[in-house]
């Protein structure tokens, strides 16, 4: 099984490259010293610098910044305890209502939950701005959480739990000292999930904000509808590399974390 | 009382704000527009009875008698399933591939996949604007090595809706076959081969049955966001490019017309539901085949 034919060298060879090169070749033409993006006029980090001097981007990506760290916080809350009744719940009224409700907003066109929260907004006569973008991204994000967080659940040994419980532990020790740890690595992923679903989000948001948040995906949104600029090349460029740094850093430390587990399991079996 | 609270707060939360703004949607849909038209005043307070008795079909028939709708639903449908296609004839092999390596690559290889998915959605459409456009690398290079003589317009097209379609959603199409061939018994093919099958009748005959669970779900995770999307064509597509929910977005924020853009958003709730319904269907018949 393990031989790779020169067939399968080849379409790796072309898949990565079909995944990277346009990446690449953005993060490449950030540095272009010309205005227009493809013609090559040397190097230059001057684009870098322009948009560390543009107030606007730097406001909506603190807009941005601040509803995804809110909204994800909230998800991953509000995810771990539907994945928790999902999977622990048992039966109750309006189960299957439950998990659809979990699931549909997983498969939902953007632009259809975009503009039913925007119905209900204006329904209700809320002001729209960075406290509505954080209730809609809450919404579809704990939806993501919560499926993270229950495959997780699904997979423990429940009798840890039960022997906590037997040694006098009560439901919620035994939720904060030995549930919690164990699917620790879920909640954490899924916190990051929503985080970037949140930070990448351009039409929930187009449709949840008002005139007073803009958030930077809907700024790269309204430059990029004009065509390609270098100072866009230089911001994506940095979220690309934010992104991959902390995705590389995650996985190091989950690999690291599932190895502790694993030896600690293995000790607590031999005990 | 713990319990309560714990499935409560949750379930509260989605009926607010993922349930009650569907009922919103369907009773504006079917509202009119001379009441819906901003401010919008949705009269709920009237009562049920008074709500109902307002309800009519207008913009649903409205619908029908524009034929940009139904060119729009159409020309949705043909796009996401000629990229789905495409997705698989690409990322099958890819997958395909990632299974027969050796296995301490494995890890990586998933992880080079993955790694796409966390980046900008937004970001890895705009990649390919200066890549197709008709000043762009690839006419560049086209003309460079000789093929062409003329720049190929493909930035505006649906070849570029096509090319960004694919392009986004492949790790989609990649993660659950490169799951279902992980799984695959190398020993079934070793049998197949020892019992006179060629290689290619093997990969006909075992691999891909076997895999079956894997392309199935796959396509349906990218046929089902491809057929509501709305930044790939309106960036890649051009005006030319009718897609339901680019139509959606623009009946709503440049033509401001609520109603119709509720009806459209109902119309394509309702071709969802059959995919996503089958799509279910589906992994439940995986879950229980592995259960």
């Amino acid at each position: 099984m393990n031989r790779l034919s020169s067939f399968n060298v080849v379409s790796l060879t072309f898949g990565f490259a079909f995944l990277y090169l346009p990446m690449l070749i953005l993060v490449i033409y950030s540095f272009n010293k010309s205005k227009l993006v493809t013609v090559w006029a040397g190097f230059s980090t001057k684009w870098y610098g322009e948009l560390l001097n543009n107030e606007a981007f730097l406001d909506a990506a603190w807009v941005t910044l601040k509803v995804a760290v809110i909204s994800s916080s909230i998800a991953t809350v509000l995810g771990t305890m539907a994945a928790y009744t999902l999977v622990r719940g048992g039966r109750f009224f309006g189960r299957t209502l439950f998990s659809g409700m979990i699931y549909a907003p997983l498969v939902m066109p953007e632009v259809i939950t975009g503009l039913s929260l925007l119905l209900l907004f204006i329904g209700v006569g809320m002001d729209r701005g960075v406290m509505t973008i954080v209730l809609a991204h809450t919404t579809f994000s704990m939806c993501f959480v919560s499926v993270v967080v229950s495959s997780r659940l699904a997979t423990f040994d429940r009798s840890l739990e039960e022997a906590a419980l037997d040694l006098g532990a009560s439901p919620f020790q035994a939720f904060r000292l030995i549930t919690l740890p164990i699917i620790a690595p879920a909640v954490v992923s899924g916190w990051l999930l929503a985080f970037t679903l949140s930070l990448d989000d351009l039409v929930i948001a187009s449709f949840a904000t008002g005139p007073s948040a803009t958030t930077l995906p809907m700024k790269i949104w309204s430059s990029v509808r004009l065509g390609v600029s270098p100072e866009i090349n230089a911001l994506s460029s940095i979220l690309i590399g934010l992104v991959a740094s902390g995705v590389v850093i995650a996985s190091l430390a989950s690999k690291r974390n599932s190895v502790r587990l694993r030896f600690e399991e293995r000790t607590a079996e031999r005990l | 009382m713990r319990r309560f609270v714990l499935i409560s707060v949750p379930y509260l939360w989605l009926l607010t704000l993922f349930l009650i703004p569907f009922v919103i949607v369907f009773k504006i849909a079917l509202s009119d527009a001379a009441l819906a038209i901003p401010p919008y005043m949705p009269t709920m307070k009237d009562g049920l009875s008074a709500m109902f008795s307002q309800l009519d079909f207008e913009n649903f028939v409205f619908l029908t008698e524009d034929d940009l709708y139904w060119k729009a639903y159409l020309s949705s449908l043909k796009i996401a399933f000629i990229s789905t296609v495409l997705t698989l004839l690409l990322g099958y092999p890819i997958a395909y591939a990632m299974a027969r390596a050796p296995h301490e690559w494995r890890a990586t290889l998933m992880m080079l996949i993955i790694l796409p998915f966390w980046t900008s959605f937004l970001i890895r459409v705009y990649a390919w604007v200066g890549i197709l456009s008709t000043e762009g690398l690839l006419n560049r290079f086209l003309f460079w090595i000789g093929a062409i003589r003329e720049p190929l317009m493909i930035l505006n097209t649906s070849t570029a809706v096509y090319i960004g379609i694919v392009y986004t959603y492949i790790p989609f199409m990649i993660l659950p076959i490169y799951a279902a061939l992980e799984r695959l018994d190398a020993s079934l093919i070793e049998a197949a081969e020892d019992l006179g099958c060629s290689r290619m009748k093997a990969f006909w005959l075992i691999t891909i049955p076997l895999s079956k669970g894997g392309i199935i779900a796959g396509c349906f995770l990218v046929f089902i966001p491809a057929l509501g999307e709305f930044v790939i064509p309106s960036l890649l597509g051009g005006s030319g490019t009718l897609m339901i929910g680019k139509v959606l977005f623009e009946e709503f924020f440049s033509n401001r017309d609520w109603p119709v853009a509720s009806a459209v958003a109902v119309i394509l709730l309702i071709i969802l539901i059959i995919p996503i319904i089958l799509f279910q269907r589906n992994e439940q018949r995986q879950q229980e085949a592995e259960g």
